[in-house]
């Protein structure tokens, strides 16, 4: 942290996001850019710090029983809907009970799952009664995870279609302004904002500038003060960021610390189901260089399916250093006769393409005959929700716990056609079923701590994804742009804090 | 009245062709793979079946194909272009917010390209052979094979970012809140890099294809005729090559105005210009069937009718096209 400074009030600013979101009605969905814009309209329960620690948010303090089964948030004072109509904890118990349990992918499974009841104890106290421990509620209240809904606009209305969700409400620091389509979405400070002095801002553009190229340009010739992580080329980082006046961040993807790899369609059969050839493709991979060169040095080098920058990751694994004689030992030993295995390329831009080429020229010096196969974003998404691929990319959030966003990817629950971030491998391992669903209930988290480390050891030696890397979303900003990243998500909560010098 | 029987003729034609343009528009996208709810579902990076369900069910996608079909023909009838799964607007709104910014700026390439070409065209011709020709057709050689999203992008490094001299992304300066004629000016300014760009291309087809018209023409025998008659090689080159020369331009310059509505995806996209070409590309990105549906419609619907007018041009600049019909 830099040493304090005053804020300085006012002034506008000007970020871009990209794709242009589908709408801003937080609750009703979840899309990256959604989440980015709406995050300043729309306000949550609470807030995380880098570290993953619960901040106050709307709920002010919060207590958690002794048996970890009943949490009771004590909400801020003078909260007003930009409305003006006051905020309750009637909005609490309708988002979670109502209208996120019916609507929310994220939240659903969670309300269903382990809540008891959600209760209204008076207008500023609210009580979640959970079935049975579950440590990561507290970090479920993310604003994109369990945005605030007002109850006096949606309650009784057929959420989709009411006409409130082109003009969205909600207790935020900045209030939707105006959206021209294809050009500009505009948000203007909410001056009747709980936390007293905030936001400093007065008004911010978000552009939409399609083309990265010309995107790296309108950053350089000043017309943009934030580039949001992901919305330049990664050969331009490195760039732009030693531009005069230029700074950059890699902070504020703690909650979402997404994890790539490469997923082998196990269900498929033939060499991808046999362990030791995984394991000897994963020796085939020089992840070093793909993080060097590929993605430009960012990230880091993952050990298994939990980041190194969530709770509960654990070191104690089987590791795989590239080493091609090991890799083509344990690709012998499999049984693999060169039968061919397409990688499907996940067309999310050049750098993947890259990537794919680099992995499949590590194979082929291993002996395995690869192809690259590659397709549009809906035939992606289609290929991979039904498991027509042999080996394909992905990536995932982890949400700050691996009971939410790491288990999903390797229970067997999850085995699932039509959604492209389950289990979509067919990973089959009981006793990886057990540890998982015992540890996400464990009551402390010591014992939780246990469980993971013992999946993460099983799951390593496993292999049922090629883990390739723990990805960094640099945000680039002009320098006089203040208190920008200060909490887990990032920009995504917004710009209650940032100011401008 | 022949123009006339001429006209509804041709007009029968073009609705019975939109017709059918429609119906192959319908099965060619839903033959491409992956679906609205998928995508969707997708871009929020996580889903479940209900999620996906639920989505289908407010697309309408788990109708029977035909029933789909039917529902979208019937709207079209009434001219409904139906609604934007991803956008939650009606098409036709959609559509009509985005046309204005797409004709400003074909319309402003067209007019240059046009002008543009057709002049260094006919000095290429005159001048044939000698250096100032060379300079022409290397020039339109050289922006008829370069791609344009790399012209694009050099122009926007060259001139927005080394020079200052104009803004490289967007349809007006956001938060000036201009208006009148100041707002006037400053679209002007943003218009200048995009539509030179989208117009270049044009104005080396056309000059190319000036040139070696004119050069045809000019050794006809009515042309030496007239050379022989004593005419001034002034009055030779406009009245007799030029105007006989014109013909394959204006089948050009139909075929170019027939894509004034949606002929310039890659242009709007870098230079982020909030049109219809940009709308049709996030629609096939995402799958937005009924937002594709509806621009393929509308830039087929300035197809036919830009060919229908392109004959009637014919018809007009050599009347002889009239007793060949």
């Amino acid at each position: 942290m830099a040493p304090a400074q005053t804020p300085k009030t006012g002034g506008s600013i000007h970020v871009v996001v990209q794709p242009e979101p589908p709408m801003l009605m937080q609750g009703l969905n979840q899309n990256g850019p959604t989440n980015m814009v709406a995050g300043n309209i729309y306000e949550s329960l609470l807030r995380y710090d880098e570290k993953l620690q619960p901040q106050p948010s709307l709920a002010k303090s919060w207590e958690i029983s002794p048996d970890s089964k009943v949490y009771t948030f004590k909400l801020q004072d003078g909260v007003t809907w930009h409305d003006g109509k006051p905020f309750t904890a009637d909005d609490v118990v309708f988002s979670l009970d109502k209208f996120l349990r019916e609507v929310h992918p994220r939240w659903r499974p969670i309300a269903n799952g382990q809540v008891e009841k959600v209760e209204k104890i008076d207008d500023l106290t609210v009580k979640i009664t959970l079935k049975q421990p579950f440590g990561p509620l507290i970090l479920s209240q993310e604003v994109g995870g369990a945005p605030m809904i007002p109850k006096h606009i949606y309650d009784g209305t057929d959420y989709r279609a009411n006409p409130a969700n082109n003009t969205p409400i909600g207790t935020g620091p900045f209030k939707f302004k105006e959206w021209k389509k294809g050009s500009y979405i505009h948000l203007v400070k909410n001056e009747n904002y709980w936390q007293k002095g905030k936001p400093n801002l007065d008004e911010i553009y978000w552009e939409i500038i399609p083309d990265a190229a010309a995107r790296a340009v309108a950053y350089e010739t000043g017309k943009i003060d934030v580039l949001t992580g992901g919305s330049v080329d990664v050969y331009d980082v490195a760039r732009l960021s030693k531009l005069p006046n230029s700074c950059v961040t890699t902070k504020g993807w703690e909650m979402f610390a997404p994890h790539a790899w490469l997923t082998p369609n196990i269900a498929k059969g033939g060499p991808l189901a046999n362990k030791q050839f995984r394991q000897g493709m994963m020796f085939a991979i020089d992840r070093e260089f793909g993080k060097d060169v590929v993605w430009g040095g960012l990230g880091k080098i993952p050990t298994g399916p939990v980041s190194s920058k969530t709770k509960f990751y654990s070191a104690d694994v089987p590791k795989y250093a590239y080493d091609v004689a090991k890799a083509k030992e344990l690709i012998k030993a499999s049984g693999y006769k060169g039968e061919p295995i397409k990688l499907l390329a996940l067309p999310y831009g050049e750098v993947w393409s890259r990537w794919a080429e680099a992995i499949k020229q590590n194979l082929t010096d291993a002996g395995v005959n690869v192809s690259i196969e590659t397709t549009d974003v809906p035939g992606w998404t289609q290929k991979a929700s039904n498991g027509d691929f042999d080996m394909t990319f992905n990536y995932l959030y982890q949400l700050g716990d691996p009971a939410t966003g790491v288990a999903r990817n390797y229970i067997s629950t999850n085995i699932v056609k039509g959604n492209p971030f389950g289990n979509q491998g067919a990973y089959v391992n009981p006793e990886v079923d057990k540890l998982f669903a015992d540890a996400a209930i464990a009551p402390s988290d010591a014992a939780r701590q246990e469980l993971y480390t013992k999946v993460q050891k099983i799951l390593a030696d496993d292999v049922p994804v090629l883990w390739q890397l723990e990805m960094d979303f640099p945000t680039i900003y002009r320098c006089n742009v203040k208190n920008l990243v200060n909490t887990a998500i990032g920009v995504n909560d917004g710009f209650r804090d940032a100011w401008k010098e | 009245m022949n123009l006339l029987h001429f006209l509804s003729g041709r007009l029968v034609k073009g609705v019975l062709v939109l017709f059918a343009i429609a119906v192959l528009n319908f099965f060619l996208i839903r033959a491409a793979p992956g679906d609205p709810a998928q995508v969707l579902a997708g871009e929020a990076g996580a889903a479940d079946a209900q999620l996906l369900e639920q989505l289908r069910q407010r697309f309408g996608l788990n109708e029977p194909i035909t029933t789909q079909l039917w529902i979208y023909i019937k709207g079209y009838m009434t001219f409904d272009l139906g609604f934007s799964y991803r956008q939650q607007q009606p098409v036709l709104s959609l559509v009509l917010d985005r046309l204005p910014a797409t004709l400003l700026l074909t319309g402003a390439a067209f007019v240059v390209s046009l002008g543009l070409g057709i002049v260094m065209g006919a000095l290429a011709a005159r001048r044939a052979g000698r250096w100032s020709d060379s300079l022409i057709t290397t020039l339109s050689l050289v922006f008829y094979a370069t791609p344009l999203f790399w012209i694009a992008l050099m122009s926007q490094i060259v001139f927005s970012l080394k020079l200052g001299l104009v803004p490289n992304v967007g349809y007006e300066t956001i938060g000036a809140n201009y208006t009148g004629l100041a707002r006037a000016l400053d679209i002007g300014h943003h218009l200048i890099l995009p539509a030179l760009t989208l117009g270049l291309f044009f104005t080396a087809l056309y000059a190319r294809m000036m040139r070696a018209s004119m050069l045809e023409v000019a050794g006809a025998d009515f042309v030496k005729t007239a050379r022989a008659k004593g005419l001034s090689p002034g009055i030779v080159s406009r009245r007799h090559v030029a105007r006989n020369a014109i013909l394959p331009v204006v089948t050009l310059a139909g075929l170019q105005a027939g894509q004034l509505v949606g002929g310039a995806v890659l242009t709007e996209t870098v230079f982020a210009w909030p049109g219809i070409g940009r709308l049709m590309f996030d629609a096939l990105v995402q799958r937005d069937y009924s937002v594709l549906l509806g621009v393929f419609f509308m830039s087929s619907a300035m197809v036919v009718g830009f060919n229908i007018l392109t004959d009637l041009v014919y018809r007009i600049a050599d009347p002889r096209i009239e007793a060949a019909s």
